[in-house]
C-alpha cells in the first residue's frame, strides 16, 4: 500500500503552517520528514494519518492493505500513549477491542506482538513497572497488532535516553525491514533519519515545505559498516548545511506543532 | 607539587592541608517520615487532659461532660437503641440523597466536558446556582414536596451535585489529548473513547469529588435534620441541647466524627482499588 501525499496549505487561523508537501511513500519505504523547530512536521503527520483535516490539500491510499490489516495508517507515538491503568498486554489488544475478533484470534494476535517485541514477559506489568525503552515497545507492540500498511512515527525515540535510543533503533530498523512496512518517521535527528530512512524529506521553517529530498543510497543493513561511515558523515553534513540557518531563525519564533 | 588521582589533582603540603575542611551537610529536614505512634500518644494527652480538668472540678460538666460520660451517655444509646434509630434514618438520608446527587452530577459533568453545546447550557446555570447554601432552600423545598424525606434528600442531592459537576468537569477536561487522539488514530467508536479513556482518566477527580461531597452530604444532613425531623442524628442533637444533656450531644457529635471517619477510611480504600495503576 502507497501513500500519496497532496497538502497545497495548512494553517491554524491566519497563520500558515504548511505549504505544498507533495509526497510518495512507497510499499516498504521508510521516509524521515526532517526540519527545524516548528516547521509543522507534527502538523503534516497527523494530516497523513486523518487526526487533522488540511485546510487544503488530501491524501490517498492506493493499493491493497496487507492480510488481516485493521488500521493501515497506524501512529507511533513521542510519549507512547500508553493508557496507565492498563497493563502491557490490555494496552497492546486496546486496538482490537472494537473490531469484535474472537477471543482466541485477539489473544493470538496480542501475544504474537508481544512475541515480536521482546515483551512476552511484561504482559502483565504496568507501563509505570517499565523503563522508557519498555514503555516505547509497547506502543510499538500495540501498532503491529493491527498489522498496519503504513506506520506514522512522530519522534519515537526522542524521549529516550541515548543508550536505549540506540538499542531500541536498531530493534525498530529490523522490525521495519521485516514487515516490509512502509513509514513515515518523523525525526530532528539527523543519525537517526540517516540509519532508518531510505529518503529524507527536509522541510523548511514555518511555513513548512520541502526544501530538499535527500536519498540515502545505502541499504540500511550496511549502514553500520566502515564503508557507509564516510558517505553517511557526507550526507549528514548536508542536511545540517540544509537546515543550520534556518533552525537557528526558527528557534526564536513560537513553536505552533 | 600536585599528584594526579583518581579525582584529579590533590595538592599536597601544609598549606593545602591546613585550609582543607569537610563540606558542611545542608540537606537535612523537610522529609515526610510517619510516626503513627506520636498521634495515639497526643490523642491519648488530650483525653486524660479533659478527663482530669473535669475530675478535678476545673470545667464544669454541664458545659463540657468528661470523656468518662460521653462514653457512658453512647453505651446507653446503644443498649436502648436509640443509637441506631437515629443514626439508621440518618445513614438513609444521605445515602439516598449523594447517591442521587453524585450520579446526576457525574454525569452531568461528563456532558459539560464532552459536549460544547453541554458546556454552554450547563456552566452559566452550574456557576449561579453552586454558591447558593442548599440548606437555605430546605424551606421552599418543604413548601414543594411535603413534610417528610423528600424535601431533606432533595437538600443533600442539591448539595452534593454541584461540586460533583465541577470535579467531573475537571476531571474529563484534564482527560489526555494524546490519549483521545491515540483512540482516534485507531478508529475506535466514541463510545469506546469515553468509556476507555475519558472516564478512567476523569477517575482521579471524581473520587476526589466524592471525598467533598461526602462531608457535605454531612454536613447538610445534620443540618436539614435540625430544621424538620423527629428522628436522625441532627434531630437527637438539638434536642439534647435544648433539655441541656450535654453529654448526649456530645456523644452525638462523636458519632459524627466517627461516622465521617469511617466514610473517609472507606473512599481511600476505593481509591487505591481504582487508582492502583498511580
Amino acid at each position: 500500500m502507497e501513500v500519496i501525499v497532496d497538502v497545497k496549505r495548512h494553517s491554524y487561523d491566519q497563520l500558515l503552517v504548511l505549504e505544498d508537501i507533495k509526497m510518495h511513500v512507497r510499499e516498504g519505504e521508510i521516509v524521515a520528514v526532517i526540519g527545524p523547530s516548528g516547521c509543522g512536521k507534527s502538523t503534516l503527520l497527523s494530516i497523513v494519518g486523518g487526526i487533522l483535516k488540511a485546510s487544503d490539500g488530501s491524501i490517498y491510499l492506493e493499493g491493497q492493505p496487507p492480510r488481516d490489516c485493521l488500521n493501515p495508517l497506524t501512529f507511533i507515538f513521542q510519549d507512547f500513549a500508553l493508557l496507565p491503568w492498563r497493563s502491557v498486554a490490555k494496552n497492546v489488544g486496546l486496538p482490537l477491542e472494537h473490531h469484535k475478533l474472537d477471543a482466541k484470534v485477539m489473544k493470538e494476535r496480542v501475544n504474537d506482538a508481544l512475541a515480536r517485541t521482546g515483551l512476552l514477559d511484561f504482559a502483565d506489568a504496568l507501563p509505570k513497572q517499565l523503563s522508557g525503552g519498555m514503555r516505547q515497545r509497547v506502543g510499538i507492540a500495540r501498532a503491529l497488532v493491527v498489522r498496519p500498511a503504513v506506520l506514522l512515527m512522530d519522534e519515537p525515540l526522542s524521549a529516550l535516553d541515548a543508550q536505549t535510543r540506540d538499542l531500541l533503533m536498531e530493534d525498530f530498523l529490523d522490525l521495519l525491514l521485516r514487515e516490509r512496512t512502509a513509514g513515515i518517521y518523523i525525526t530532528h535527528n539527523f543519525q537517526e533519519a540517516l540509519r532508518l530512512a531510505h529518503r529524507v524529506v527536509v522541510l523548511s521553517r514555518r511555513p513548512g515545505r520541502i526544501k530538499e529530498v535527500l536519498e540515502v543510497p545505502i541499504p540500511q543493513r550496511e549502514r553500520t559498516e566502515k564503508s557507509a561511515i564516510a558517505p553517511l558523515a557526507e550526507l549528514g553534513e548536508r542536511l545540517w548545511s540544509l537546515i543550520r540557518d534556518e533552525a537557528s531563525v526558527a528557534d526564536r519564533e513560537v513553536v505552533h506543532e | 607539587m600536585s599528584e594526579l588521582t583518581a579525582n584529579g589533582p590533590v595538592t599536597a603540603g601544609t598549606t593545602a592541608a591546613s585550609s582543607r575542611r569537610e563540606v558542611d551537610f545542608r540537606g537535612g529536614g523537610f522529609l515526610d517520615v510517619p510516626k503513627p505512634l506520636y498521634s495515639w500518644i497526643a490523642f491519648a494527652a488530650i483525653i486524660a487532659i479533659w478527663q482530669a480538668a473535669i475530675s478535678l472540678g476545673w470545667i464544669d460538666p454541664v458545659f463540657l461532660p468528661s470523656p468518662l460520660a460521653i462514653i457512658d451517655a453512647l453505651w446507653q444509646l446503644t443498649v436502648s437503641g436509640d443509637l441506631w434509630r437515629h443514626l439508621s434514618i440518618s445513614l438513609i438520608r444521605i445515602g439516598s440523597g449523594w447517591v442521587i446527587g453524585s450520579a446526576l452530577g457525574v454525569v452531568l459533568g461528563v456532558l459539560m466536558g464532552l459536549t460544547s453545546m453541554g458546556r454552554a447550557i450547563g456552566m452559566p446555570l452550574v456557576s449561579a446556582i453552586y454558591p447558593i447554601p442548599k440548606i437555605a432552600l430546605l424551606p421552599l423545598l418543604i413548601l414543594w414536596l411535603g413534610i417528610g424525606e423528600a424535601p431533606k434528600i432533595v437538600t443533600i442531592a442539591s448539595g452534593v451535585f454541584f461540586p460533583s459537576v465541577i470535579a467531573t468537569l475537571a476531571g474529563v477536561d484534564g482527560a489526555s489529548r494524546n490519549l483521545i487522539r491515540m483512540g482516534q488514530s485507531f478508529n475506535m467508536p466514541m463510545s469506546s473513547i469515553i468509556w476507555k479513556i475519558i472516564l478512567p482518566s476523569a477517575l482521579p477527580g471524581i473520587l476526589a469529588g466524592f471525598r467533598i461531597t461526602v462531608s457535605i452530604a454531612l454536613i447538610l444532613v445534620v443540618s436539614a435534620e435540625m430544621i424538620g425531623a423527629q428522628y436522625g442524628i441532627g434531630a437527637f442533637l438539638l434536642t439534647a441541647g435544648n433539655l441541656m444533656q450535654s453529654d448526649d450531644l456530645m456523644a452525638g457529635v462523636v458519632i459524627l466524627s466517627i461516622l465521617g471517619l469511617l466514610i473517609g477510611t472507606g473512599l481511600t480504600a476505593l481509591e487505591r482499588f481504582f487508582l492502583r495503576w498511580r
